[in-house]
């Protein structure tokens, strides 16, 4: 198991925004985490990439195993060498990620000079490379153009090609192509889903998008107010979804024709961090909740996928 | 016919210059766009960013000034109207802006928000007939009256956004333009948004003109499609179930993802690379892009065959 997220939990300051947050990732899958705005996809993403204290954030309970290493022990100084190093990460807006005053190709050069060791020559050499598996084309002069004289979805690439740089074994995504137009977004996610094949990579991706998802994972996992609300194999999500949020998540994505559906959107707001409900976090919301659902949290039931609803084994 | 919206020929173009030794440089936000809006209908204008699809909404309602073509309103010549009669005449045309956040004041009141429009229309409303009139539009896009006194930093998004519709509706207009009203939402929120637009034109007998980077949703949404690309209309659909012919609405239907794993998309190579939107040659601004592309397609401009009601479309080589 190339990374194992078992019972997070995090707080930041009084507020406590992750609670029992658990799944698991294998060598050469893909897993999505899905979820609205606040339910705490990001900061799932975060807490394994040892950026919580960034803001004043700490894991209060649980672990985060990646190949064997218990993540939640290490030191900032250990953790630098995994981040960038064996973790490779691509944040969502490529506009922010990139320094504007330094060229491209110097960038990537450092994570595999920091990390592997190499020497400036052959930093760049692998740079040039790995920016024509990216499908660059004319990597050499790409390498001295400033941010600036790109678009965004070559900036995009070059994200990719500074996660890529010191041949991560996991790379997460966090909304890899939401800043991006569809057309762009497309051959993003094409090129992303061809490296996890080539390179054998485990990439968990973030996304709200259930489309992206349906596209590219193996797996899902569906996140609400900080937990887990279901995960399971992409066709069983998609398939027969268990529970009341992700039956409602899909009921909101637009499909068909003019007149052949209608949209069935969620009643209400996502709670605030603040004040999230007692008993089960969607019971407000969800058009089956009774009286045990506001009072008693439900567990992760297993079955065909594994569900927190108290109805899971009951057939809709 | 019952046109309500006629857009004919209409362009705009920007011009920058860079400074004393640069040429200036010309570019085509609208290029040479015609289509018709009849009442009762909704058009969705579909396109990815930069290709002008906001341009041609301000031109629309005349909050830009066009650089040339026309746009009749009702049967009204919008371009020859006055200050003052183009005011009464908005009345009639809202709009609905992409960002709920920055579209209303900060510091109004709900209910300011909500009555802003009477006052610009000049008109006067005892005490009373205010609060009625607030709870009325409130109601209508289905905001508590309790509202009316919040501020807007103290609504979600979603919420907002009702508020933006609410102050399009206040006046009773005929055509709403929706620029992009769901793109800053989530997915839950743009369902709800969707469905009280829905609601909305099927009691109050609305026209919209709707505008969006999602191919999914404008499917769902409108009744007729255009679709735009630097600047042009590319293919005119007057249904959703048509299969699209041009080479770039492919490429946009094949982009978009279906929300079903079994139906996974084996998505084809395409250059990313947008082409400058500045001085566009001759030729058809997808060409460099174009699978099907010919030596033609890079000398000459292709033109919308027969709008209207048909199904038309600007390609060398439509499929």
């Amino acid at each position: 198991m190339m990374l194992r997220v078992d019972n997070l939990g995090v707080s930041i300051g009084s507020v406590r925004p992750l609670s029992g947050v658990s799944f698991n990732l294998g060598k050469g899958e893909t897993v999505g985490i899905v979820g609205e705005s606040g339910s705490g996809k990001s900061l799932t993403a975060m807490s394994v990439m040892g950026l919580l204290p960034l803001i004043n954030g700490e894991i209060t309970s649980g672990s985060i195993n990646f190949d064997g290493t218990e993540l939640t022990a290490l030191s900032e100084a250990e953790y630098r060498l995994l981040r960038g190093g064996r973790i490779g990460l691509i944040t969502q807006n490529p506009m922010t990620s990139l320094d504007p005053l330094k060229k491209i190709g110097p960038q990537i050069d450092v994570v595999a000079r920091l990390h592997l060791g190499l020497g400036k020559r052959a930093a760049r050499e692998r740079t040039v490379e790995l920016l024509g598996d990216l499908r660059i084309s004319d990597p050499a002069s790409i390498y001295h153009l400033y941010p600036h004289q790109m678009s965004g979805g070559m900036k995009q690439r070059i994200v990719i090609a500074m996660a890529l740089a010191a041949d991560p074994d996991l790379l997460i995504a966090d909304e890899p192509t939401t800043a991006l137009d569809v057309t762009v977004q497309a051959q993003i996610i094409r090129l992303l889903m061809d490296l996890v094949t080539d390179r054998n990579l485990s990439l968990l991706l973030i996304t709200h998008d259930m489309s992206v998802v349906a596209q590219t994972c193996d797996k899902v996992v569906v996140m609400y107010a900080g937990t887990v609300v279901e995960r399971g194999t992409v066709e069983a999500i998609f398939d027969s979804p268990h529970h009341p949020y992700t039956q409602a998540l899909i009921g909101c994505i637009p499909r068909g024709l003019v007149g052949e559906m209608r949209l069935q959107g969620i009643d209400g707001t996502v709670p605030s961090v603040v004040h999230y409900p007692d008993g089960c976090r969607f019971h407000p919301r969800c058009s089956r909740a009774e009286d045990i659902c506001a009072t008693i949290v439900p567990e992760l039931v297993e079955t065909q996928n594994a569900a927190a609803c108290h109805f899971a084994n009951e057939e809709t | 016919m019952s046109e309500l919206l006629e857009v004919r020929n209409l362009s705009k173009q920007f011009s920058s210059h860079r400074g004393l030794f640069h040429a200036r440089r010309t570019m085509y936000a609208v290029n040479d766009v015609s289509f018709a809006l009849p009442a009762g209908r909704v058009v969705g204008v579909v396109g990815e960013s930069g290709c002008g699809k906001s341009t041609l909404a301000r031109l629309i309602l005349r909050l830009i000034e066009p650089s040339d073509g026309t746009v009749s309103f009702d049967g009204l010549a919008l371009l020859k109207q006055r200050a003052g009669d183009m005011r009464r005449l908005r009345a009639r045309m809202q709009m609905v802006f992409q960002d709920p956040y920055s579209a209303i004041d900060p510091r109004y009141t709900i209910a300011r928000a909500v009555m802003e429009p009477f006052q610009i229309q000049g008109k006067r409303f005892t005490t009373a007939e205010a609060t009625a009139t607030v709870e009325e539009l409130l109601a209508m896009v289905g905001l508590s009256e309790q509202m009316a006194d919040s501020y807007p930093h103290q609504l979600s998004g979603g919420q907002k956004q009702r508020v933006g519709i609410a102050r399009a509706l206040a006046l009773k207009p005929a055509l709403l333009v929706l620029d992009e009203p769901t793109a800053s939402l989530d997915v839950s929120v743009q369902a709800q948004i969707i469905g009280l637009l829905e609601q909305l034109r099927d009691e109050l007998n609305l026209t919209y003109l709707f505008i969006s980077h999602d191919l999914a949703l404008v499917k769902y949404f409108c009744d007729e499609v255009l679709v735009m690309y630097m600047g042009r209309i590319v293919e005119a659909m007057p249904s959703t179930d048509v299969n699209p012919r041009h080479p770039y609405s492919k490429t946009l239907l094949d982009s978009t993802f279906e929300p079903d794993p079994k139906q996974r998309r084996n998505i084809e190579a395409l250059s990313d690379e947008v082409p400058s939107p500045f001085d566009l040659g001759s030729g058809c601004a997808f060409a460099a892009r174009c699978p099907s592309v010919s030596a033609r397609c890079r000398n000459e401009t292709p033109i919308l065959s027969t709008p209207g009601r048909s199904h038309a479309v600007a390609c060398h080589h439509p499929n």
